[in-house]
């Protein structure tokens, strides 16, 4: 005190008004009753989300079954299920397909058809508008499994609509091109987050900006480059990321094709559950769900930096 | 009613922020009392301290003859206007004016009676089934004073109450409170940064800064002796003029002009101690012509105020504003003098910004 | 404007030939959605439908459709009351009182949930409610989604609550109102936006939910809609599809109808990951 008090008035540290923002407990709630209120909800998460993940650590590196002597008393294996895993071709193919999968539905696919969406969407008339927005949207909220039927239904090799409007009865569309057909499923299914985010993006671009471009004469493409882009690039990377990280875990091409024919859509969600929970070999779907988890973590550790930059 | 004494009140925050630093005041029953400061001298995290929104580090708040550090907030009858009103928005007038009465247990038809009597009181005689959201900015001000009046406090705290109206509207505030006051009566402190709110409002006024009281006093004492070159500066429309200089005999030499100092506070300087000698342009006389201990200048700017006009000179190595009444501008770049009223020059001692003749202690009164 | 040169008119028409043909290509799965269930000869083609509702006959003569219904709202009721309260109690104290590291906790949360997701942890999770004895449990189906919507909920009713200007409570408070009242007359009116769009996200989330009731739930009569409609197309060959269609449009409707009255209601706000 002694010390403050010898300062000169001007020069002693105004505090930055703290009585608004640092006020430690507006409601008069106490440390006790807070801790109490958020205890249900971190009980709930610590046991349903932070315990199996954890515990995915331990069930890898044991030979763990549903079924038979492993499952009453199962051995530590090591890391013999990741040895196992990464010397597999069934995993090496799903790992592969599910890049392609995440690279041209969600990076590609998703991110253009939205952006292209919601920069043409601008310029509709608004019941026009509202239409292609209602069933972009529609496409999104409805249930998975009505969607994978509604598309089984669209595909269908003798009365499907798609090879009726295409005059090309008899063809096989999940058997002949399996992966493509989930790739534009998953277009059409999640192109909605991708389009409302740009949307949103879009709107934020200064108004005087784009007509101080259009005042120097700048062409469509000008301006897109160099006026839209530099404002939206933060919600380029986060929709990327966001909608990698979805496309990577979405478990309904499962309800498409189950992950055949031969494999040939088998993306890491149908792989693991093909192998632990139908194939009853717990401690390798640990294994792999533990390189999922991995690859998660690295991006949504890089949305998360995104975040925090933008705070 | 009654009084409020505060003893070595502290507020620190966590970092070691001292918000409110070993403070001491006494505020008189009945008194309309601000608190003024720049933002972040520790204004409002006082008054929050009186309502018990902050709990405080050490030292006593005394509301009457009962000792109310250690209450909550509800049981130190003492009733809070925001600064954002905190009108609750899902509830309409008459709910939120009688929301305090539900809180102590009124009955329902005696507590709309008197949420009703508040609002006649506050001319909001049809607005009562109205959401705060409809009612425009006085109104809400006007709500929240019934919700306010309708307890009966002992003590009422005004956060900035004037900051959220528009500049006409709060002139009319202004005057309607103080009206209000005085007809209830009732002891109210409120905190403010504008130094005019102030001066048009309070019965006396605590002049704050990095959580110390600087001065406090009536709003004719505080404008006409500041009692540091701090409190000179943050009063008034116009700000003082403060001129640094050297003490040469009875007077003070300015920059190698020579003006008259008070006797006053001749016995507490010393020959050649660094003084600054403040004059408040309203107590500076301009003229045409060269006086005896009048400082020269030539006419640089003429602000027009209205009814009035501020003239600044340049000297070497100074300036110095004096107003002028309406008409009397002397022309650009001619010469002028200006000499102080009688009494009206204030010596600070040029180390610690003080009054030359005022020890630190006697300023808190 | 008014002069068009006709380049710009082959632009023009090209970019509504784009739009229609994207606009087709979103509406053309959607089709038999709507056609169908009111065809009286329901087949996977799309046809002008006879118009007929006898195809709503088979959703009574199947014994599970129905119950299933019904199975999905208990497991989409009990997970939004249990977000929901618990979202609110926890985001509360943590907007309005300094816990040490509370930033850091939401942060790690929020990361937590974004990458244990329901496909990435089946197999602890089912592992973890096998030992449980909760296979077979609604309520274990209940608690799984509630863990892992909670972190994501928590974040945005507590952006939503620092928005909320804390002297509505500090004028409660010298009020005299105790914690409690404060809560139930100023906390829960003022929020009541942010509590109903948490439980419509919770509800559309849960409804349309596959993968956990699919691996937890293997008794047909505890299945939820989202899990029973695969065995009307699986099993015994031929899919039936006058079932299909009906179930298929009753299903959907009460998401389509949330997602209407929140559209209508409170426009659509958009809370980053608003659906996982």
């Amino acid at each position: 005190m002694a010390q403050q008090t010898a300062l000169p008035p001007a020069e002693q540290p105004t505090a930055p008004a703290p009585s608004r923002t640092s006020a430690t407990d507006v409601a008069g709630l106490g440390r006790g009753r807070a801790a109490a209120f958020v205890a249900p909800a971190m009980l709930l998460v610590a046991v349903f989300l932070v315990f199996p993940a954890l515990w995915t650590l331990y069930i890898g590196v044991t030979n763990y079954r549903l079924t038979g002597v492993q499952a009453r008393t199962p051995e530590i294996v090591g890391v013999d299920n990741y040895v196992d895993a990464l010397g597999d071709p069934t995993f090496h193919n799903a790992l592969f397909l599910t890049l392609v999968f995440v690279l041209f539905s969600a990076v590609l696919g998703q991110n253009l058809l939205g952006f292209a969406l919601a920069r043409s969407l601008a310029t509709l008339r608004p019941v026009m508008r509202r239409v292609v927005e209602s069933l972009v949207l529609l496409a999104w909220i409805i249930p998975s499994s009505i969607v994978a039927f509604l598309w089984l239904a669209l595909l269908d090799r003798d009365a499907g609509t798609l090879n009726a409007l295409l005059q090309t009865p008899g063809l096989a569309w999940l058997i002949d091109y399996p992966l493509v057909s989930i790739i534009v499923f998953n277009i059409w299914r999640g192109t909605a987050f991708s389009m409302l985010l740009y949307s949103a993006a879009l709107a934020s671009v200064p108004p005087s900006q784009l007509e101080t471009a259009r005042l120097v004469g700048a062409s469509r493409w000008q301006t897109l480059r160099d006026v839209v882009f530099p404002h939206i690039r933060g919600h380029v990377l986060t929709n990327t990321l966001l909608i990698s990280l979805w496309t990577f875990n979405d478990f309904t091409p499962f309800l498409i094709t189950a992950g055949g024919p031969n494999d040939r859509t088998e993306v890491l969600p149908v792989y693991i559950y093909n192998t632990a929970i139908s194939g009853g070999q717990m401690g390798y779907g640990a294994a792999v769900s533990l390189i999922m988890l991995v690859i998660n973590l690295i991006i949504a550790l890089f949305y998360i930096r995104l975040l925090r930059e933008r705070r | 009613m009654a009084s409020i004494q505060l003893d070595g009140l502290t507020k620190v925050y966590p970092g070691d922020v001292r918000a409110v630093d070993a403070l001491d005041l006494s505020i008189v029953d009945g008194e309309f009392f601000a608190l003024l400061g720049p933002s972040g001298c520790g204004k409002t995290t006082l008054l929050r301290t009186i309502a018990g929104l902050e709990e405080a580090t050490s030292g006593t708040v005394r509301i009457g003859d009962r000792d109310v550090t250690q209450l909550p907030p509800g049981k130190r009858e003492l009733a809070m206007v925001f600064q954002d009103y905190a009108l609750f928005p899902h509830m309409t007038v008459a709910d939120n004016i009688s929301y305090p009465l539900k809180i102590k247990g009124l009955a329902k038809p005696e507590r709309l009676t008197k949420a009703v009597e508040a609002g006649e009181e506050l001319s909001l005689g049809g607005l009562m089934e109205r959401r705060p959201g409809e009612l425009s900015g006085g109104q809400q001000q006007r709500v929240a004073l019934a919700r306010a009046i309708a307890v009966h406090p002992q003590v009422f705290l005004f956060d900035e109450p004037l900051s959220n109206l528009d500049a006409r509207l709060r002139l009319e505030a202004r005057t309607f409170l103080k009206r209000l006051q005085r007809e209830l009566g009732v002891t109210t402190v409120f905190v403010t940064h504008d130094q005019a709110e102030a001066l048009a409002m309070a019965d006396r006024m605590a002049v704050m800064d990095a959580g110390k009281i600087r001065q406090v006093g009536t709003a004719r004492e505080v404008f006409q002796r500041p009692a540091s070159t701090f409190v000179a500066n943050f009063i008034g429309s116009t700000p003082m003029n403060l001129l640094p200089g050297v003490v040469q005999g009875d007077g003070v030499d300015v920059s190698g002009q020579r003006i008259p100092m008070p006797a006053d506070s001749r016995e507490h300087v010393a020959d050649g101690q660094d003084v600054v000698v403040g004059v408040r342009p309203e107590y500076l006389t301009l003229s045409q012509s060269a006086a005896d201990g009048a400082l020269h200048g030539v006419v640089a700017i003429i602000e027009n105020l209205g009814t009035s006009a501020l003239v600044t000179l340049e000297a070497d190595g100074f300036t110095v504003a004096a107003t002028v009444p309406d008409g009397e501008e002397p022309p650009i770049g001619a010469d002028a003098w200006v000499s102080a009223a009688e009494g009206r020059t204030l010596v600070y001692r040029a180390s610690d910004g003080e009054l030359v003749d005022a020890p630190v202690a006697a300023a808190i009164a | 404007m008014s002069i068009v040169t006709p380049r710009e008119m082959v632009g023009r028409i090209g970019f509504y030939v784009l739009v229609g043909l994207v606009t087709a290509f979103f509406a053309l799965p959607m089709l038999w959605l709507v056609a169908t269930p009111f065809d009286d000869q329901p087949g996977l083609a799309l046809s002008v439908p006879d118009p007929t509702l006898g195809n709503f006959s088979e959703l009574l003569d199947n014994r599970l459709a129905l119950p299933s219904l019904l199975n999905s709202i208990l497991l989409a009721a009990g997970t939004a009351l249990l977000v929901v309260v618990f979202a609110a109690t926890a985001a509360y104290a943590l907007s309005r009182v300094r816990i040490p590291g509370r930033d850091i906790m939401l942060y790690l949360l929020l990361l937590l949930s974004s990458i244990v997701t329901g496909t990435a942890a089946m197999v602890p999770i089912f592992l973890l409610m096998f030992e449980l004895g909760l296979i077979d449990s609604r309520v274990g189906v209940v608690l799984v989604l509630s863990g892992g919507l909670l972190p994501a909920a928590i974040f945005i009713l507590k952006d939503f609550m620092d928005s909320v200007p804390k002297s509505y409570e500090e004028s409660a408070r010298v009020f005299g109102a105790s914690s409690f009242q404060i809560l139930r007359d100023v906390v829960v009116p003022v929020i009541r936006p942010g509590l109903a769009t948490i439980a419509v996200w919770t509800i559309v989330n849960v409804w349309g939910n596959f993968l956990v009731p699919f691996i937890l739930l293997r008794d047909a009569d505890k299945q939820p809609a989202a899990v029973l409609m695969r065995t009307f197309y699986t099993e015994g060959g031929s899919p039936n599809l006058a079932l299909i269609s009906t179930f298929s449009l009753l299903f959907s409707i009460p998401v389509i109808a949330m997602y209407l009255f929140v559209n209508r209601r409170y426009g659509f706000r958009f809370y980053g990951g608003i659906k996982s």
